[in-house]
């Protein structure tokens, strides 16, 4: 059977508070102003941190250095990923700007490999629109020039202060959920529950992720469960989700169902909410073309008596 | 003068040790699939079943996964119940084998079951390993872990350290002697590739893999009754760099220097070395790191180049040392892990076999 596959996109928008070096820099960069911080042995650090990286001391002096460098080591990048500052083919750089003894990771806009070498002189090229983050600095480009360059003290203070920085990040993934899942899932399309019987203990997992927890080995053998089962504990849900189209309140409920040694997961409808109850008789109700049940719904049994489930809660 | 490293409190050694054939894609196996032939494997070797173990600890990352909390679902691969003593870093499993190694020094486990796995298949680990990076200055502008990696190869050409001719012949020479590698990815003759980012072509790169792997450690006499020839850790240590690399000097690796001098590597007569160098390059800078000399033999696994998965490769460094210990082909064996854009951590292990 092919392994099931789909596509699965991880999205976090991290909000972050900068603190008053970073926050320095990056507005700095809004107002086309390069700052660094310089450590007690008066060494300029750009892009500056608020700690020193040797000796761990807190840092605060900050100092305006120059938009001119030196490149102190490249890479060419013929073919620029998805998120990447330029669309066309760059050099990764690390620039030491004049007035600065460390080096700014960015990119530089050059023809070719063949115009880069170590110790070439750049300077940055601005981004038109500017919202205080690293990408202000649209890329760095060649540029002639000496690198003399007498740094000055700066206040780091301007008008509007960036203090967040919001980074998005998306990360875009193929799911494969494996051999037993796969299983499963191909099962539930056909209107089947299916579980796996632990070989060792005999237990029946539903759903099957083909390993016993208990024992710590695999199972494979195939039962099919249900598709009936008993409610063994439930919650009453209040709150509605994003991009969920169901009303609250609704019962979400653990349900063992016949033959199987663990309850899985499964929201109950087709009964007012405050009637349900441990014990509950349910049966899955599959929608037109769906892979999966949408609920479940009461049979009309007679309730199951406690004794019968309670190893299961 | 160089610190005088400590001598371990209790002996404690690698006993067993087993992977995965590492692949491209798994698309047919979960996780725990993947995972769970190698933990019977180490198990069935020693005789032990997994009540026996005292301190289980893992190695994986939920930013391969794409998914939280992934490490749990993989747990179900060791029999975690009744329940276990158990612990997880999110890093590469040589790290799972510190902490359990520690665990064992301070007298409460006897034995430890280490595993780390990972599957690179589901996303793309370039971009994926991007989102380990400082989040103000570095990770808005998606520095891939080829084009970092180039930087570093390309400072040390300048430096006079390398040349793409020496890179070259890291990259065959891995290759080559992955072919005594059953479970090795990538070997034999692979033709010299194209740039994937200049100076690096796409045979100085690691391949992309899923796998996993599995030691377990044991105690003093524990060991004895468990393995013919345990592989005993003299020392282990790990130390850290500063994150940007602007500040660091790329043609070296302080931290991987340390943590040998702390494990005790310059102590012993080394015969074999088992680098994490998943960049041709980085094996340049380790080599001068650690001083080794052509006396040595660095990497007769084939080492990272010939099969990487992310969060298991460090732990199969201490797992291939380790067993060419257990036979007989090494005496003392250095095992080196890396975590971190350009070498920034570093993790060193000495291994020894009792005298023949």
């Amino acid at each position: 059977m092919p392994a099931l596959k789909a596509p699965l996109t991880v999205e976090f928008p991290f909000t972050r508070s900068l603190g008053p070096v970073q926050s320095a820099f990056l507005t700095g960069l809004r107002h086309r102003t390069l700052l660094g911080v310089r450590t007690t042995s008066g060494e300029v650090l750009v892009p500056p941190t608020e700690y020193d990286p040797v000796t761990a001391e807190e840092l605060r002096d900050l100092v305006e250095v120059a938009p001119t460098g030196t490149v102190t080591t490249w890479a060419w990048n013929p073919s620029p990923r998805p998120f990447q500052p330029l669309a066309t083919p760059f050099a990764w750089v690390l620039v030491k700007l004049d007035g600065a003894d460390t080096a700014l990771l960015h990119v530089l806009d050059a023809p070719g490999p063949d115009h880069l070498r170590t110790g070439m002189r750049v300077r940055v090229r601005w981004a038109e629109e500017r919202t205080g983050a690293i990408t202000d600095i649209a890329c760095f480009e060649p540029h002639e020039s000496t690198n003399k360059h007498e740094v000055s003290v700066h206040r780091g203070e301007f008008e509007d202060m960036t203090t967040l920085l919001t980074a998005p990040a998306r990360l875009d993934y193929t799911y494969t959920p494996g051999r037993a899942p796969t299983d499963y899932l191909t099962a539930l399309a056909d209107h089947r529950i299916v579980g796996e019987r632990c070989p060792s203990c005999q237990k029946v997992y539903v759903p099957p992720r083909g390993a016993c927890p208990t024992c710590g080995i695999a199972t494979a053998e195939q039962v099919e469960v249900g598709p009936s089962g008993t409610v063994t504990t439930f919650c009453i849900v209040n709150i509605k989700a994003k991009n969920l189209d169901i009303d609250v309140p609704y019962v979400y409920a653990h349900i063992a169902l016949d033959g199987a040694d663990l309850a899985l997961h499964g929201r109950i409808a087709g009964i007012p909410y405050d009637e349900v109850r441990m014990g509950l008789r349910v049966e899955p109700v599959w929608t037109d073309g769906a892979r999966y049940p949408d609920h479940y719904r009461p049979t009309g049994e007679p309730d199951a008596d406690y004794d019968a489930y309670k190893e299961l809660i | 003068m160089p610190p005088t490293p400590a001598r371990p409190v209790r002996d404690v050694a690698v006993v067993a040790f087993a992977q995965t054939d590492h692949r491209r894609r798994t698309d047919e196996l979960s996780e725990v699939e993947m995972l769970m032939p190698v933990l019977h494997q180490v198990l069935d070797e020693t005789g032990l079943r997994t009540s026996d173990i005292g301190f289980t600890c893992s190695g994986s990352s939920d930013y391969l996964a794409g998914r939280a909390f992934s490490f749990t679902m993989a747990l179900d691969g060791v029999g975690a119940w009744p329940p276990i003593s158990e612990s997880h870093v999110e890093m590469d499993g040589a790290w799972a084998l510190y902490e359990a190694w520690v665990k064992i020094l301070t007298g409460e486990a006897d034995t430890a079951l280490v595993y780390a796995y990972g599957k690179s298949s589901p996303g793309s680990v370039r971009d994926v390993l991007t989102r380990q990076l400082d989040p103000y200055y570095l990770a808005p502008l998606w520095p891939d872990s080829v084009s970092l990696a180039a930087l570093q190869a390309q400072a040390l050409i300048d430096a006079g350290d390398t040349d793409e001719r020496a890179l070259a012949s890291v990259a065959s020479r891995s290759r080559a002697d992955a072919r005594a590698n059953a479970h090795a990815q990538v070997k034999g003759e692979v033709p010299s590739g194209d740039y994937l980012v200049h100076p690096l072509r796409t045979t100085d790169c690691p391949p992309v893999s899923d796998g996993a792997a599995a030691v377990i450690l044991a105690a003093g006499d524990r060991a004895r009754e468990l393995c013919s020839r345990p592989a005993w850790i003299r020392g282990i240590d790990h130390r850290i760099e500063a994150h940007s690399l602007g500040v660091r000097d790329l043609t070296d690796s302080p931290s991987t220097r340390l943590a040998a001098e702390r494990a005790g590597a310059y102590e012993v007569r080394l015969d074999t070395a088992e680098l994490h160098a998943p960049f041709t390059s980085q094996e340049v800078v380790l080599r001068k790191a650690l001083g080794l000399g052509d006396d040595i033999t660095v990497n007769p696994s084939g080492g990272a180049l010939a099969a990487n998965p992310i969060m298991a490769a460090g732990l199969l460094r201490i797992g291939e040392a380790a067993a060419r210990i257990h036979r007989g082909e090494s005496d003392a064996a250095l095992a080196h892990a890396t975590s971190g854009p350009c070498l920034q951590q570093n993790l060193v292990a000495v291994l020894e076999g009792d005298p023949r």
